[in-house]
């Protein structure tokens, strides 16, 4: 088991925002967390890595508590996250950009993995030099995930990287995540409110529903399950 | 009246409607402000008088300053659209740069040379540098990491106290004492640091505005540790291997060593090219810094706390560092300060000196280091230079301050270099 979350409660002050979460991540999966806005799904992501901190559960990475490790060393044991709204760094250039994603990575290996991210997004090497900031919102979350991908992780974790994107790179997004399972056994975690889109890829998944785990199973499952398809794909909350 | 309307050509009758209409409101203000006026009769006795003739031509300034104005902007709009769209070659304005650092530091080297016999020249062009050489530091923390620091002139404090204390004290000489205080320095940068290290934007500098009030406060009131208000006098100057500027006859005189004529400018011109290679040093070190690790993520931990947090950086160190180094460069130029003067009081640190080195940073262009030589240049040289204004030399500062701003809004020089540059699959990448 790559990562398991075992009875995680997190507070942000008095509201109580994950409660008794179970969740397990296994080497070479998608995993989906599919709920409503609120639900507690980028809480869950952020817990991870330590924000906030989980008030009580485990956070086990290939069999090592991180429950408590500090951010930087959460992230230093191989998990990468990209988080909500991308957040890249908008006035450096996209090469950066992608330096700063190699915060703790040999750099010997700087131009290797950027010449796999360049194949990977041919988009940023006709953008190298450019401010971020100027890239359209689709290429600013390719940089985003092409930034998390420098520091070669194990765990690559995605907090929904479909947000205010054209439907066109909505569907690169998606073929993107495919890719990197198939070509790079990558492991992902992947929070989406598009659950349409997010259960197709999805080898597993859960749905949070005030910050309980309500529902798991394969993707293919909660895509045919009439409770999910209600809630989150027949209008709902779904798109 | 708004700009937005002098953005598209007008036709003749509409500027003249809005030159009226500005002329209107120019008359109705003007009538108390100029038209009247009140002479003494002597006694309890007041006259008021009028100036039409006087409020007639300010009027007509007004009239035919609007039309004035609307030209201008005009073409100059007019400019703005014909300049082509996409961002102008970084490559070239990077070049050009280059070129304009390198022939002012020639400048530098030479005004020493040009202003002789000039006391008063070379003494303002040493505290040009100093402002240059605290802009370079404050620029660390508030340029580069983003972290909003209105108490930066306390770690200047710490820096001059710290040399006058050792010097005065224990004979420390100033190069003994120099990394000694800037040490100290570095260490109050990591004690203002570490507790503000969740704070951004105003909450850190209200923080850091105390702070460099209880700095202060401490000097004025510690009087049997840093002499109060009296300050500390008597701190001796700056020397060169164990050799004094003095007159000739007195003990490691230069004067005797070298067997040339002594000339109280010797000294001068020695302080003058001493702040110069600190600024320059101080250049040499901060640009060294922005290629490493913990300079690149300075930067981004401005553009993104919590991206930096996704991407494992230690956002902790980076801050700890951004304060410490950009402490230690100001305390540097405390040393120098110090011993430049020969007498330091809690006077010289009062929250304006950190509000004109804030000032140089945001005039010359956040990050930018060339922007903070031509920010000090503006700001230590126009009240200078505006001394025959008299009690308008600081609303002549203030309309300049003004001016930058609307001109520029992010800064002089708002351009920023890349710290990395891609040169091929085969080529270096540091």
């Amino acid at each position: 088991m790559m990562l398991q979350l075992s009875g995680l409660n997190a507070h942000y002050g008095h509201v109580h925002a994950l409660c008794g979460v179970d969740l397990a991540v296994q080497g070479g999966e998608i995993v989906t967390l599919i709920g409503a806005n609120g639900a507690g799904k980028s809480t869950l992501m952020m817990s991870i890595f330590g924000v906030p901190r989980a008030s009580s559960g485990r956070i086990l990475f290939e069999g090592e508590d991180i429950t408590q490790l500090p951010t930087h060393q959460i992230s230093h044991r191989g998990i990468a996250l990209v988080p909500e709204g991308r957040r890249i760094y908008p006035r450096m250039t996209v090469l950066e950009n992608l330096q700063m994603g190699t915060a703790k990575a040999d750099p010997t290996n700087f131009q290797t993995d950027l010449d796999r991210m360049e194949a990977l997004f041919p988009i940023l090497a006709d953008r190298r030099d450019q401010r971020a900031g100027t890239l359209s919102g689709g290429e600013q979350q390719m940089l985003a995930i092409a930034r998390a991908l420098m520091s070669r992780p194990k765990l690559l974790m995605l907090d929904e990287p479909s947000l205010g994107l054209a439907p066109l790179y909505i569907k690169k997004i998606f073929q993107i995540i495919r890719e990197l399972k198939r070509d790079f056994g990558m492991t992902v975690l992947l929070v989406e409110q598009n659950a349409n889109h997010a259960l197709k890829v999805a080898d597993r998944a859960y749905v949070l529903q005030h910050g309980r785990i309500v529902l798991s199973g394969t993707g293919a499952e909660l895509l045919a399950s009439p409770e999910v398809r209600a809630a989150y794909l027949d209008g709902g909350g779904g798109h | 009246m708004q700009a937005a309307a002098t953005t598209h050509a007008m036709t003749l009758p509409q500027r003249l409607k809005d030159a009226f209409s500005v002329a209107f409101i120019a008359l109705l203000l003007g009538i108390p402000m100029i038209g009247l006026t009140t002479t003494d009769e002597g006694g309890t006795a007041l006259k008021v008088l009028t100036r039409w003739p006087a409020l007639a031509l300010f009027v007509a300034i007004c009239f035919v300053g609007r039309l004035a104005l609307q030209v201008v902007r005009e073409a100059l709009a007019r400019r703005r659209a014909r300049r082509p769209a996409k961002a102008p070659a970084q490559a070239g304005s990077s070049r050009l740069l280059t070129v304009i650092g390198w022939a002012g530091v020639g400048a530098a080297l030479l005004v020493p040379v040009a202003f002789s016999d000039n006391r008063y020249a070379v003494d303002l062009a040493t505290t040009v540098l100093i402002y240059v050489m605290l802009g370079w530091g404050l620029n660390v923390v508030v340029g580069l990491a983003g972290l909003l620091d209105l108490g930066y002139v306390a770690f200047y404090a710490v820096g001059a106290y710290t040399y006058a204390l050792l010097s005065t004290q224990l004979g420390w000489s100033f190069w003994q004492a120099l990394p000694v205080a800037g040490g100290v320095a570095a260490f109050f940068g990591v004690i203002l640091g570490y507790p503000t290290l969740r704070l951004r934007g105003d909450y850190l500098a209200i923080v850091t505005l105390g702070f460099g009030e209880i700095i202060r406060l401490i000097l004025v009131n510690w009087t049997s540790f840093s002499g109060g208000p009296n300050g500390i006098s008597e701190i001796p100057r700056p020397g060169l291997f164990g050799y004094n500027f003095t007159p000739p006859g007195s003990e490691h005189s230069i004067a005797d060593l070298l067997q040339i004529d002594y000339s109280p400018m010797q000294r001068l011109f020695f302080l003058y090219y001493l702040i110069l290679a600190l600024a320059l040093l101080t250049n040499l070190f901060v640009r060294g810094m922005r290629k490493l690790p913990t300079g690149r993520a300075w930067e981004a931990v401005r553009e993104d706390e919590i991206a930096c947090k996704a991407l494992g950086i230690n956002t902790t160190h980076i801050k700890l560092a951004a304060f410490a180094i950009g402490a230690m460069l100001g305390g540097f130029a405390g040393v120098f300060f110090a011993a430049r003067q020969g007498f330091i009081s809690p006077e010289s640190f009062t929250f304006s000196e950190s509000a004109i080195i804030l000032a140089i940073v945001v005039l010359g262009g956040m990050g930018s280091q060339m922007g903070v030589v031509l920010a000090s240049l503006v700001l230590v040289l126009l009240p200078e230079l505006g001394r025959d204004f008299a009690q308008y030399r600081m609303l002549l500062f203030g309309a300049a301050m003004v001016l930058i701003m609307v001109w520029r809004p992010g800064g002089i020089l708002a351009h920023r270099a890349p710290t990395l540059v891609y040169t091929g699959p085969k080529g270096d990448q540091a």
